[in-house]
């Protein structure tokens, strides 16, 4: 019978569809597997964003990958709680993710004002040249978990993680 | 208790169900492509916590009912969100002004209902609180740059204000049959957050040089169901292809 070692390991091989340098583990969406008394496996996953459209994409990639090695049956269990954060992203998946060309997220700092009339500038560096000469262009970029970044030094535009 | 719970999810998923669609007829039209992106996203935040929402919903109704049917084969008397979520889009200071009064509304709904003593509500209320936060922030900087931006803006920005006043206090009356579920810790009373979110409103439209109305009548009727003519035509929308082609599968 299967070690859940080995099923978090296969996990790992699976890659998140948007960002495809990470593994669906490394992002911290799946957040345990089980093996049941049969061999079969049941993998708890959380949502990185509630209406991340990736999500249905990447359950359809875990139960392949599973069912592929050799696993009877598997059931995909949804939690929210505790929600999702960028901070659950390793170091070594974050050097991943710049050598990518996404700045990786920093700490998952909550402001406590809601609305700040001057915001605390936070350093985000391009993944390109390395320069921490860099303008937030847009909250929102091409998907739910990143923003839209360039770089004043080399002139290029870069995604960066959101930190949540 | 299960009736009462079923009412709450929806008067919470079709708050965000209806903004989130209102929101979608943006995609392509924003003003700037940086905001055509942003308010994609936030619709695309907000159908995705009606779809945790609803689905819940449809698990505590025990009727076999899961998110699609309660989205696309019910009817506008059957919705049960406030009537601010359907009004038109408006023009981009319209949108922005309800995105900052609901985002407002919602974080400190999300904030309250994060320690329900139903798990699953407290779960995506926390989930849903991050998400809102940034929605805040992004929609008060720009009623901030609105406000006190050009005598163009401005004016924009003060008729958006006016117009959409009237219909922000809806969202802080109580449904007296939630009585039961506030008591079991279960609901939040939305009447208890008025305060926060007026002092906060206050505050940033202070800072964008704007005012809010005095004394203006509130409308109601949309947690009853009394819906404005706006969300039928929005209804249409959403679901004829569903209703074309019930229980198609793509």
């Amino acid at each position: 019978m299967v070690a859940r070692e080995q099923v978090l390991a296969w996990l790992d091989e699976v890659k998140d569809p948007e960002v495809p340098v990470l593994s669906v583990v490394e992002l911290g969406v799946v957040r345990d597997a089980s093996v049941g008394a049969g061999g079969d496996v049941t993998v708890t996953i959380t949502p990185t964003y509630s209406g991340c459209p990736a999500l249905r994409v990447i359950e359809e990639s875990i139960r392949d990958a599973l069912l592929e090695r050799g696993v009877g049956q598997v059931t995909l269990h949804t939690v929210y709680s505790p929600a999702w954060t960028t901070d659950w992203i390793p170091a070594a998946a974050k050097a991943k993710l710049e050598a990518y060309g996404i700045a990786p997220p920093g700490p998952a700092a909550t402001e406590s004002e809601l609305v700040p009339l001057r915001r605390a500038v936070a350093s985000v560096r391009c993944p390109w040249c390395h320069s921490t000469r860099t303008v937030l262009r847009s909250e929102f970029g091409s998907t739910a978990c990143k923003a839209l970044w360039s770089c004043d030094d080399c002139g290029q535009p870069f995604e960066a993680f959101k930190a949540i | 208790m299960s009736a009462p719970l079923f009412d709450a999810l929806l008067r919470l998923g079709d708050d965000r169900l209806v903004l989130g669609h209102r929101t979608s007829e943006w995609c392509g039209h924003a003003p700037i492509l940086e905001e055509d992106i942003a308010l994609a996203n936030i619709a695309l935040d907000h159908i995705g916590q009606a779809n945790l929402l609803l689905q819940y919903a449809g698990a505590v109704e025990g009727g076999g009912r899961d998110q699609d049917a309660l989205a696309y084969f019910r009817d506008a008397i059957e919705y049960r969100n406030a009537l601010i979520c359907e009004l038109p889009r408006g023009d981009f200071a319209v949108t922005i002004a309800r995105h900052f009064f609901h985002g407002l509304y919602s974080v400190l709904q999300w904030e309250a209902l994060s320690n329900s003593q139903d798990a699953t509500i407290a779960g995506i209320a926390a989930k849903a609180l991050k998400e809102s936060r940034y929605h805040v922030r992004h929609a008060g900087e720009w009623v901030i740059r609105l406000g006190d931006g050009t005598d163009e803006s401005h004016a924009r920005a003060q008729a958006a204000v006016h117009l959409l006043w009237p219909y922000t206090g809806e969202l802080f009356l109580q449904p007296v049959d939630e009585s039961a579920l506030v008591a079991a810790g279960l609901t939040a009373d939305v009447s208890t957050l008025e305060g926060a979110w007026r002092a906060t409103v206050d505050d940033v439209l202070h800072r964008a040089t704007l005012t809010a109305p005095d004394g203006v009548w509130m409308q109601r009727g949309g947690r009853a169901g009394r819906h404005t003519e706006h969300l039928g035509h929005l209804l249409a929308e959403m679901q004829i292809v569903a209703r074309s082609h019930p229980g198609a599968q793509w």
